[in-house]
């Protein structure tokens, strides 16, 4: 069974729903302090997955997840980088995608080029407070961009595809919660958008904006598409009796799997699979 | 090279140019909002950091963790301010909990390979840039920080920036051990002395102190003295409700049945004798109904929560505090903390419960208010603030924020009421926990500072206009993530991870009230315990012994710890980076006996303080308290508070249901709720907003408790103050009755079982030293009793909270109105029978479950329009569309044969999958309640209408037709307004009847979006105009 290695620290506090999501998937979740992989790093090593959790790192202080992207900056990139060369789906969820940007682990290397060796690549895109100045906790619609390389949303992207038959799959199943009050993408330049854009990065948008997102952005991979980062909370959407209406929707609609545990088992499925050529063959 | 020399290094962050700043554009609305036009502001976050650093080190710092690369600038020392901007700096007061300084300061240590991390402190600068033709001088920016951004209770405004050679230390303490002259004082001098050391003692308890001390032949020392007042604090204590109290106010048609009762005995002269009010009443009931068979409650009034069983492994646990006083101060800091505060109560139950949703409640003032008494904060500010501190530390714990509610009323203006609670769930094999003798006294968390001094006894206390000057030092600041990491590591010393077999500590308490006086005090009541006061963890030096004994410092637990489990404890704490200390041990110090053991208080090896721990909690006095009742006349006329907006009594149903749902009371509290993290722990089934736009009012939450069981848990409240309200006529009693029967009907209506509803008591009471208001709560503690006994829910927990009251500069006191929560959680059987309010489908039919009276004292209608003489009499004249039963004055009353049937039928009926949706009748009346289902379920592309038949309302026993004011207003008690499908109305209306419950169909849905109220001639109201209204009041 693949292992998920999930990380958390002082103030993480949507870890055990991230392990079920995982565990629901398939996979064997891990829980480890950020502090035991700093004096044990080959623990990542054996990790298949990895999860950064939502949650208030250190309270946030400074700014969204900013210490715990310090630490596993300062202390943890070799280990990271191995990993991401290996091709393990990595995700960070709200906290987590802050943590991930700030990192410089998304939207990772130039399409086609390796991970740096000594430091990772140079923070391009951030999450800034909310377009309304504070914290918003509510459902949105999600749009996936069908043509993106991201091995999370395979499912999710299928549903929209056949949402275009079945309306209601894009206004009832396709949404998910976020809760957060720095949300907003920026990115450096038009330019690093541009290229997000054109390599179809964004591997999800929000069909209705919750905070003043750039593009629309909810969620961006990384050039293989193994490495996920989102604000929404799809850990937050494993039941039908999670969704926000669901005591209106058609007993049908609510059956099988829901769309945020597809994502997880998406990813489950691609760990199972060789890593991308891409990566290895410009190593 | 020599090593630099320490000194402050300034920093400061700013948004980088022509990216967004939501800080500053939030400032420039809330200026304006005051009155202050501002072109622009900026927000730059400054950072103070103290240390011998390199200028490559200060450099690193900046670059590496203040500054983001993309959305930020930055530089050392201070900018100029920008072209025609005022700068305006708040930085907190010395001493005060900064929590974003100390992750700085151990991040700044890690990154730097710093042998010891810096002293830092944090603060924000704003340039404010005025209007054209609208000047801000540097005073009007201190003025309007000190109104926005600053509290001067906590935090300091300079006007430029602010860059200190050092950062302030306070002097070491003496520390000396001081003795208080009690022996020689007379009654007026102990009462002096009361007042003057902040005991809030009572004569009667400064004389069994002084006769205590008497005997003992000294002077008790200064730090026994606060230990008593902690200890014998109303707040600890509840020594109102535990005391005897005669009661004296018997009249003929008093709804009351006083023969019976538990406790209480009818003296010769027409007076009742209650022996213990809490024991006689609210306990009693729950006794009694454990005694009848209720099987499900695990551990009532006995540990810091009230613990029920669950489902066969798990037990569920439920606490309810209010943190009034300090949210009046300071409400950001009060609200947090009294979060704070109840989480660490549901984490100390047992041997630790895992808090899983907080439920908030508060009373203010009107939002509109103009002025407000000196020495007290607008409303709305308390509003924002209060609500930011349940934000901020809920989310950041990571408990989601699932149900509440905001009672607007101008009688809280100095006196605002925050009422926090938390639900917890633990393994049912961890459900009690006991000291035992030899333990160690383990405190772990965060460190003591002086913050929070005299907490219990200041929230005991009255308020008057000088309490933010004279009470600062008991305003507490939370770090909710220190908190959070405590629960951690609490959880896995418990056992929840399975690295230990059983838990490695014997029984643990939170430190609230009284901080370790209280929390030490109460665990080793039995075995005595010795405690060593230097050994304590501090923020900063200088604090002396009794600041460390009483100091309420937040986040802090003490467990107590076999010797042997000390070391795999400590290795919990370390990985977990919680600081532990052992304080001393649970056992009679030497010079007690094990049947009559000490408390002892050492300092550096000196014995400084030493207490007989029966004294300290047996030796308070009861004496009899006095209480009235007088029988209340309704008054001749309502007295309405925005009649303005709406004209002349139900002139108009239109304008009158408008009115209705924009009240704030009513109105939509969707500004609040998204700004709290309700689903985190992704087990919230039924959310606080429901429907397709996730705009319609919850009923209750349901919570998940245990992962991957789909057994529920329901949450919600009770408040009717109206119907107790003296400014109307109202009965306390009648009341208490009324809360218990809209917290288990609100519980009802989302699928809990009632058989399966445990409720807890909150009252916040003016002084209870005034007999007319102790008789008013002896008659809200007898509503507890015939409540529980009726419903068969059984109360757990509870708190209260007496001295609710404020006076202002020229001596008036403002009392609150009696102020009764009931707070109930009910299993639901399987989440997925669950159901919601809003309105589901076009053609279903509407059923209103129960009778409607005329009795509309304390209804909102009164509230907002008034009722008069005038307007009864033209009601009860009243032709067309208003003929029928016309209102009355008196409160409504609740049915307790009939309130507890109707929840039962609605449950079965649900149970059978009858009920499409179901919503709670309470506020505005019926048509309020429907306009909201239609809010709910209705969107621009989907949109449900009903059709209403307002002369289909049945009367209290299915009788006579009623006038249309109250068929659509009043508030009777125990109705529901249920969605069913026109095939399943026979057997629903059968049901019913077959259980003697009046019953209707008042409406049916169709798909026009319009509210069609028949029979008044008037036009239908767009659903979206009625959602407009109930949204747009706290749209802030």
């Amino acid at each position: 069974m693949h292992t998920a290695l999930v990380v958390r620290t002082a103030g993480t506090n949507c870890d055990a729903e991230l392990c079920r999501a995982f565990e629901l998937a398939g996979a064997r979740p891990s829980l480890v302090h950020v502090d035991r992989l700093v004096e044990e790093p080959s623990r990542v090593a054996d990790a298949d997955l990895i999860g950064f959790p939502g949650g208030f790192s250190y309270g946030d202080d400074v700014a969204s997840g900013r210490i715990l992207a310090v630490k596993l900056r300062e202390r943890l990139y070799p280990a990271l980088r191995d990993a991401a060369r290996r091709g393990v789906p990595m995700i960070g969820v709200c906290n987590g995608f802050q943590v991930l940007v700030q990192v410089g682990l998304l939207p990772g290397p130039a399409p086609g080029t390796d991970w740096p060796e000594d430091a990772p690549p140079r923070q391009t895109v951030a999450l800034a407070h909310n377009a309304q100045a504070r914290f918003v906790d509510r459902w949105v619609r999600v749009a996936p961009d069908p043509a993106s390389p991201c091995v999370w949303t395979r499912s999710m992207a299928e549903l929209w595809r056949t949402g275009e038959r079945d309306r209601s799959l894009r206004d009832d199943a396709l949404v998910l919660p976020v809760a957060h009050g720095e949300g907003r993408f920026v990115a450096a330049s038009e330019s690093v958008l541009a290229s997000l854009r054109a390599h179809h990065q964004i591997a999800l948008r929000y069909a209705d904006n919750p905070n003043g997102s750039a593009d629309d952005v909810a969620g961006i991979c990384d050039p293989t598409g193994r490495i996920f980062g989102l604000m929404p909370h799809p850990e937050r959407y494993l039941d039908w009796t999670l969704h926000p209406w669901w005591t209106r929707l058609p007993e049908a609609a609510r059956s099988g799997p829901t769309p945020g545990l597809l994502l997880f088992r998406d990813a489950v499925e691609a760990a199972r699979t060789a890593p991308p050529p891409l990566a290895a063959a410009a190593r | 090279m020599s090593a630099p020399t320490v000194a402050v290094h300034r920093l400061e962050v700013s948004p980088a140019p022509g990216r967004a700043d939501p800080i500053g554009e939030s400032l420039v609305r809330d200026a304006a909002a005051a009155g202050v036009r501002l072109a622009s502001a900026r927000a730059t976050h400054v950072y103070l950091i103290e240390g011998s650093l390199s200028p490559d080190q200060v450099e690193s710092v900046r670059r590496r963790l203040l500054t983001d690369p993309v959305t930020e600038v930055s530089r050392t020392g201070a900018a100029p301010a920008a072209p025609g901007a005022q700068v305006v700096e708040v930085h907190p007061l010395p001493g005060v909990m900064d929590p974003v300084a100390q992750s700085v300061r151990e991040c700044v240590r890690d990154l730097l390979d710093l042998p010891e991390a810096p002293s830092v402190s944090t603060g924000w600068r704003f340039d404010l840039v005025p209007e054209p033709g609208a000047p801000l001088d540097a005073k009007q920016a201190a003025a309007l920080a000190a109104r926005l951004l600053a509290n001067p209770v906590i935090q300091r405004v300079v006007t430029e920036p602010y860059h200190p050679r050092s950062f302030a230390r306070s002097a070491p303490h003496d520390n000396a051990v001081r003795e208080v002259d009690v022996l020689s004082l007379d009654d007026a001098h102990l009462q002096k002395l009361s007042r003057e050391a902040h005991l809030f003692l009572s004569l009667d308890e400064m004389r069994a102190v002084q006769a205590h001390y008497r005997a003992l032949g000294r002077n008790p020392r200064e730090i026994e003295l606060e230990t008593l007042a902690q200890t014998w604090s109303e707040h600890c204590v509840h020594k109102t409700l535990k005391s005897t109290i005669r009661y004296a106010g018997l009249a003929d048609n008093d709804p009351i049945d006083w023969s019976g009762r538990p406790g209480h005995e009818r003296l010769p002269d027409g007076t009742v004798l209650i022996r213990n009010l809490l024991k006689s009443t609210v306990a009693a009931a729950t006794h009694r109904l454990i005694a009848e068979g209720v099987d499900w409650t695990l551990s009532v009034f006995a540990d810091n929560s009230g613990v029920v069983a669950f489902d066969e492994r798990h037990a569920v646990c439920v606490k309810v505090e209010t943190h009034n006083h300090p949210s009046a101060i300071e409400p950001y800091g009060g609200a947090a903390t009294g979060v704070g505060g109840c989480i660490r109560d549901v984490i100390g139950t047992g041997l630790g419960a895992r808090p899983i949703a907080n439920n908030d409640v508060f009373c203010v003032a009107h939002p509109d208010t103009a002025s407000v008494p000196e020495g007290c904060l607008h409303p709305r500010r308390i509003l924002t603030q209060v609500v930011a501190g349940v934000r901020d530390y809920g989310n950041r714990m990571g408990i989601p924020t699932v149900s509440g509610g905001v009672h607007f009323d101008d009688r809280y203006v100095g006196n605002p009421l925050v009422y926090c609670g938390c639900v917890g769930v633990m393994p049912r094999a961890r459900v009690k926990g006991r000291v035992q003798r030899g333990d160690l006294i383990v405190a772990i968390g965060g460190r003591t500072g002086r913050d929070g001094i005299h907490g219990a006894t200041f929230s005991s206390a009255e308020l008057e206009h000088s309490a933010a000057d004279e009470f600062s030092h008991a305003v507490q600041i939370g770090n909710a993530i220190t908190e959070k990491q405590t629960l951690d590591a609490i959880m896995r010393a418990a056992g929840d991870t399975g690295e230990f077999g059983a838990p490695l500590f014997n029984a643990l308490t939170d430190c609230g009230a009284g901080g370790f006086s209280s929390a030490i005090g109460e665990l080793g009541r039995d075995t005595g315990a010795t405690v060593h006061l230097e050994r304590a963890p501090l923020k900063y030096a200088g604090l002396s012994f009794t600041e460390i004994w009483i100091s309420e410092a937040q986040e802090r637990m003490v467990l107590a710890v076999p010797q042997r489990n000390l070391a795999a404890l400590q290795r919990v704490c370390d990985e977990e980076g919680v600081e532990l200390a052992v304080l001393g041990e649970f056992a009679p110090p030497e010079g007690s006996t094990a049947d009559n053991p000490d408390l002892c208080l050492m300092f550096n090896g000196q014995e400084v303080g030493r207490l007989s721990m029966r004294f300290l909690h047996e030796g308070i006095p009861t004496p009899t308290r006095e209480a009235t009742w007088a029988a209340p006349h309704p008054p001749a006329s309502g007295t309405p508070r925005n009649a303005p907006a709406a004209g002349a009594a139900g002139e108009s149903v239109e304008r009158t249901i408008l009115a209705l749902l924009a009240h704030p009371t009513v109105a939509g509290k969707h500004w609040i709720i998204r700004q709290y993290d309700h689903e985190v722990r992704g087990a919230t089934a039924i959310k606080p907003l429901v429907g397709p736009a996730g705009r319609g009012p919850g009923d209750a939450a349901v919570l998940l408790p245990v992962p991957g069981s789909t057994r529920g848990l329901a949450v919600s409240q009770g408040l009717q103050t109206g119907v107790g309200d003296p400014q109307v006529g109202g009965d306390p009693y009648l009341m208490a009755l009324a809360a218990i029967d809209e917290c288990v009907r609100n519980l009802v209506c989302v699928g809990a079982d009632p058989s399966r509803t445990a409720i807890l008591d909150n009252f916040c009471w003016p002084s209870c030293n005034k007999p007319e208001n102790l008789g008013a709560l002896v008659r809200a503690a007898e509503g507890c009793y015939d409540g529980a006994l009726a419903y068969r829910t059984p109360f757990v927990s509870g708190k209260d909270s007496l001295n609710n009251q404020f006076t202002t500069r020229d001596g008036r006191t403002i009392e609150i109105p009696p102020t009764l929560l009931i707070t109930g959680v009910g299993v639901v059987p399987d989440v997925r029978a669950c159901v919601t309010s809003d309105a589901k489908e076009p053609g279903n039919a509407v059923v209103l479950v129960g009778g409607t009276g005329p009795e509309m004292g304390g209804s909102l209608f009164q509230q907002v329009f008034g009722l008069d003489a005038a307007s009864i009499d033209a009601a009860r004249r009243g032709e067309g569309p208003n003929r029928g039963v016309a209102p009355s004055l008196a409160v409504p009353r609740t049915q307790l044969k009939l309130g507890p049937t109707a929840a039962r039928m609605v449950h079965q009926l649900m149970q059978m999958g009858l009920v499409r949706s179901a919503h709670d009748c309470s506020e505005g009346g019926v048509l309020v309640a429907l306009a909201e289902m239609l809010i709910g379920g209705s969107t621009p592309s989907r949109p449900i209408g009903a059709a209403v038949d307002l002369s289909a309302v049945p009367g209290p026993d299915g009788g006579p037709l009623l006038g249309r004011t109250v068929a659509a207003f009043a508030e009777t008690p125990s109705r529901y307004l249920l969605e069913v499908r026109r095939d399943d109305v026979p057997a629903v209306k059968a049901a019913l009847a077959a259980a003697g419950l009046p019953r209707a169909v008042i409406a049916v849905l169709n798909d026009t979006g319009e509210l069609d109220v028949s029979e008044n001639l008037l036009k239908p109201i767009p659903v979206e105009r009625l959602a407009a209204a109930w949204t747009g009041t706290l749209d802030w």
